[in-house]
């Protein structure tokens, strides 16, 4: 689009390169002055947002990629694929960002291979370090393909199909251990983690919540996509997404709800205290989008999905950090704020995998070819109607754009 | 025989004379700074604290079945059989996973190294691999601290609280606590009184997570034959659609 003209300028790529300042900033204080100097991590407090966030919440928000894997690929729900290949590049470069994000939270980063030749299987972090290296392996297997196609070659391609089927059931079923792996690091915690979270079946909630997370990042990264190439919503796909994401999330708040009031901890809803606000605020933001996505206006208007979308993952964040940082402060004895380097190591992350999104989806065929008539509408800044939506594929929407 | 220490805290006269010991076997700065810290620290691994007339002693309590060499995803913790939880440095990578599971709170960690390590007691293990008492049971004047095989500890407080009925809340703490621990404590008040954690299960905290860990082969092998027979299912179904011309 710009050509070889230098890249305009606009608010997007100043705040990228503000954030990116920052974060390499912090990088660099990071790695000379320790933990200590970077972080407000201490002795009573020893896992902050890094662990909380970069790694709880990128996993989770990751999950997109193998469950359109599963109902694509294992439960040949063949109306979904359009939107396969993005879920996989969003959880190949989420991982990736995981495993990046963990080399600044490492006291050794140099060590990070350590899990692979020094086992011990009693211990839940090499179930998970185990599980999130095979994994984003095979996610580095599942985006291959769009290389090769973008390469042209066609043996490795060929290849790539013969392993499919036994890839990615490997894939579902390592990121189920994982994803609850994630819940299960918690469980050594009862005496420090408010009883709000925890509870025996913290996996399950973790796995439940992280398909949740992931469905959601799949409608918000179709409606990102949607406006940054100018294409099509696919909202038929979108909508269907969304309705499963409402029956999900009403298991999901339902078992927990069932949870609490067979561990008796009710009741603690009713102390005036911190957590019992924030737990408020996690279940409002799973509640809303629940009750709005199970009304058909609501899917089928982009807006308002976009929207839910939006709620249900910041209800997931908000999980992940009640569990990871408000839930263990009482417990710990101590109060805990980041400081701004680790902010922006963090916002930096963040920042770095939409534009690594952006970057890969406009250079490897990501995405399906779809009807460029449509497309125009979109690209003006209107959204079709829901009647216009189809989801057949005509021209190739990138040489048009190029033109 | 499993090595273990006895803490008396009604014969403790908070001296600090264990502190400057510890401190001087691991070569870590002692001065009137540093005593004058409660809490341990990556350069202070047992310190002596002050609850009204009572005092306390922290230190690692090597716990029989412990939460950190459970958690730690390199096995760089482990019990050795003489008792005391030992830490391997070389293979640490940072994770402070026991820093966050261990119910004591103990494992601390140097925060401003750029090449960092765990700190925590190893309950002398050099010294008493050679037969020797830990450093802080030697320098300790009153007998507050004493050290020696686990039973024969317990043995000698019960005969404490036997003696003396008046002087003594009537419980050995570390008996029970997370499975037992190789620091016991005898109080005059409630142990909570004397800061330590009286909410603590007596079953080992590793079982919590090994129930999970356990069933990791059964989500493998169950999993796969579910997903691959679905798979096929449906794979199937689309086969034999196609092949009768019908749509799909």
């Amino acid at each position: 689009m710009n050509g070889r003209k230098l890249p305009r300028i606009t608010v997007w790529r100043a705040v990228f390169a503000a954030l990116m300042i920052a974060g390499v900033y912090a990088t660099y204080l990071r790695v000379r002055y320790g933990l200590g100097g970077v972080t407000n991590l201490n002795d009573q407090f020893p896992w902050g947002i890094w662990i909380g966030f970069d790694i709880l919440c990128g996993v989770g928000l990751a999950a997109g990629g193998f469950t359109l894997v599963a109902v694509v690929h294992i439960f040949n729900i063949e109306k979904y694929h359009p939107i396969l290949r993005p879920s996989i590049l969003t959880a190949f470069l989420g991982y990736v960002l995981v495993v990046f994000a963990l080399l600044f939270d490492l006291g050794r980063p140099d060590r990070v291979w350590h899990p692979l030749v020094m086992w011990n299987p009693h211990s839940v972090m090499f179930e998970v370090a185990w599980c999130v290296t095979l994994y984003t392996t095979v996610l580095a297997l599942e985006f291959a393909p769009m290389v090769f196609e973008r390469l042209g070659w066609k043996t490795p391609l060929a290849w790539m199909k013969f392993i499919s089927v036994p890839l990615m059931i490997l894939g579902v079923i390592l990121s189920t251990l994982h994803q609850s792996s994630l819940g299960s690091v918690y469980l050594i915690v009862p005496h420090k983690l408010y009883a709000l979270w925890y509870t025996p079946v913290l996996p399950v909630f973790f796995f439940l919540s992280a398909i949740c997370a992931g469905l959601a990042m799949t409608i918000f990264e179709s409606w990102h996509s949607s406006k940054a190439f100018g294409r099509k919503l696919e909202l038929p796909l979108a909508a269907g997404l969304a309705r499963v994401l409402a029956v999900l999330l009403m298991v999901l708040l339902f078992s927990r709800f069932l949870d609490l009031s067979q561990r008796g901890a009710l009741g603690l809803l009713r102390e005036n205290r911190s957590e019992t606000w924030l737990f408020g605020l996690e279940i409002l933001l799973l509640a809303t989008p629940m009750v709005l996505l199970f009304q058909r206006r609501v899917r089928w208007d982009p807006a308002k999905l976009y929207g839910c979308a939006v709620m249900v993952i910041f209800g997931f964040i908000a999980n992940r950090l009640n569990v990871s940082v408000t839930g263990m402060e009482a417990g710990s004895g101590t109060h805990y704020v980041p400081r701004w380097t680790e902010v922006a190591v963090t916002l930096a992350i963040i920042a770095l995998g939409f534009a690594l999104f952006r970057v890969v989806a406009q250079y490897f065929p990501v995405f399906e070819e779809q009807e460029a008539s449509v497309t125009e509408d979109v690209r003006d800044g209107r959204l079709p109607d829901a009647q216009e939506v189809s989801c057949t594929s005509a021209s190739r929407l990138e040489s048009r754009l190029r033109a | 025989m499993s090595k273990a220490i006895l803490y008396d805290s009604t014969l403790c006269i908070g001296c600090k004379s264990c502190e400057a010991a510890c401190a001087e076997r691991w070569r870590l700065p002692y001065n009137d700074r540093v005593a004058a810290e409660t809490r341990l620290s990556a350069h202070k691994l047992t310190a002596i604290q002050t609850y009204g007339d009572h005092f306390s002693r922290r230190l690692c309590m090597h716990c029989v079945r412990p939460t950190c060499a459970s958690v730690c995803p390199v096995g760089a913790l482990h019990k050795t059989s003489l008792g005391p939880v030992v830490y391997d440095a070389d293979k640490c990578m940072g994770c402070r996973y026991c820093m966050m599971a261990c119910p004591f709170q103990v494992p601390t960690y140097e925060w401003n190294r750029r090449l960092p390590k765990v700190r925590k007691c190893d309950m002398c293990y050099d010294r008493q691999r050679a037969g020797k008492p830990t450093a802080c049971a030697e320098a300790c004047p009153t007998g507050a601290t004493t050290c020696g095989d686990r039973d024969a500890l317990i043995a000698e407080a019960r005969r404490r609280l036997a003696e003396k009925p008046g002087t003594y809340y009537p419980r050995i703490y570390g008996l029970e606590e997370v499975g037992g621990t190789s620091v016991l404590y005898l109080s005059a008040v409630p142990f909570e009184q004397i800061g330590l954690r009286t909410t603590l299960p007596a079953q080992p905290l590793p079982q919590l997570t090994w129930r999970v860990l356990e069933a990791v082969p059964d989500v493998v092998s169950v999993g796969s034959v579910l997903l691959g027979g679905i798979w096929w299912i449906t794979n199937r179904r689309d086969e034999v659609r196609r092949a009768e011309g019908g749509k799909r």
